[in-house]
């Protein structure tokens, strides 16, 4: 290094040190994300609208999916649905601790419908309905699998967020943060939607 | 636990953008609650009252109550909407919709007529 009279004391850039990207650019990311996601769940709903009906003398949809289960399960993820928004508009209003309150409540309505489902699941297996029994239950658990993994991950996602809320407080990256786990989480909700109505209820249909 | 958050604004205020662009309120929340309570109820209804005698019936009023609540959560929930995002994600949305429909209907088209045009050997109840 030759220091030189007028030699700039800076290294020299070229280049754009700082990221240019327009306000809110993740959130609308986030949401071409989410749309990627529907297309996953659209093939996982066309191939189960093909083989749901392909019992291979196995058991049947009437006779295997129990509503009342599903309706208890609808009510959870509903329910759940409302305390995020609860969660967000307490998010606004810079309120971190009913906040963090109403993302424990979404959390544990999370976690029901996961417990319920995977209880569901374990009866399927246990009577010989697995996976492996025939198309209709190859795809069932495919589709509803993935949404449950969905929901899996977006409970996870929050518990790392109320870590990341309780260290740092409301500033904005944790609020942008929020914001894409509401749309995710409002996203399985709509999944879950086309999951009871296309196979629970149209399943067991006469 | 709100007394120290201002210090707490990082780089990320550069912008002046604390201002997510989504104004979510307590009424919107609510209507679309009671919508979707609403709409879940009828179909589940529906199914376990054996309220049709028809099963394609009540497959249609089951499937149209979905799309509606599918709708209803979009606008409520998602706060989806033409302006947000300069339109782009109701672009992306519709652009969605349209390969989502494609991907449904000609799937369950072509492999419901596949299945009629198998062999009859191909069908388990036919083999010895």
């Amino acid at each position: 290094m030759l220091p030189m009279a007028g030699a700039p004391t800076q290294p020299l850039e070229f280049h754009v040190t700082s990221e240019t990207h327009p306000p809110n650019g993740t959130l609308l990311g986030f949401w071409v994300y989410l749309m990627s996601d529907c297309l996953v769940f659209a093939c996982l709903f066309a191939a189960y609208g093909v083989l749901g009906r392909q019992f291979a003398g196995g058991p049947t949809a009437a006779e295997v999916l129990e509503i009342p289960t599903v309706a208890l399960n609808t009510a959870l993820l509903l329910l759940s649905s409302i305390t995020y928004g609860f969660a967000v508009l307490e998010m606004q209003r810079d309120r971190q601790s009913p906040m963090l309150g109403w993302l424990v409540v979404t959390g544990l309505l999370g976690l029901g419908f996961l417990t319920i489902e995977l209880r569901e699941f374990a009866h399927l297996i246990s009577i010989g309905a697995g996976p492996q029994r025939s198309a209709f239950l190859s795809s069932f658990f495919t589709l509803v699998g993935t949404h449950g993994l969905h929901v899996t991950t977006g409970i996870l996602w929050m518990i790392v967020l109320i870590i990341q809320v309780l260290k740092k407080g409301l500033i904005t990256a944790n609020k942008r943060r929020l914001m894409c786990l509401s749309m995710f989480w409002h996203f399985l909700d709509v999944v879950w939607v086309g999951v009871f109505s296309f196979v629970y209820l149209m399943g067991v249909l006469p | 636990m709100s007394a120290h958050d201002d210090t707490q604004h990082g780089h990320d205020d550069a912008h002046g953008h604390d201002d997510l662009g989504i104004h979510a309120t307590f009424g919107g929340y609510m209507t679309g609650f009671v919508l979707a309570v609403i709409l879940t109820i009828i179909p589940f209804w529906v199914v376990m009252a054996k309220v049709f005698e028809k099963s394609s019936s009540a497959a249609v009023v089951i499937l149209g109550l979905a799309a509606v609540q599918i709708v209803v959560h979009m606008i409520y929930f998602l706060h989806m909407n033409t302006k947000s995002e300069g339109g782009w994600n109701m672009l992306a949305l519709v652009f969605t919709i349209v390969l989502v429909l494609i991907t449904l209907s000609g799937s369950i088209w072509i492999m419901y007529h596949l299945n009629d045009n198998m062999m009859p050997l191909m069908n388990p109840a036919n083999l010895p």
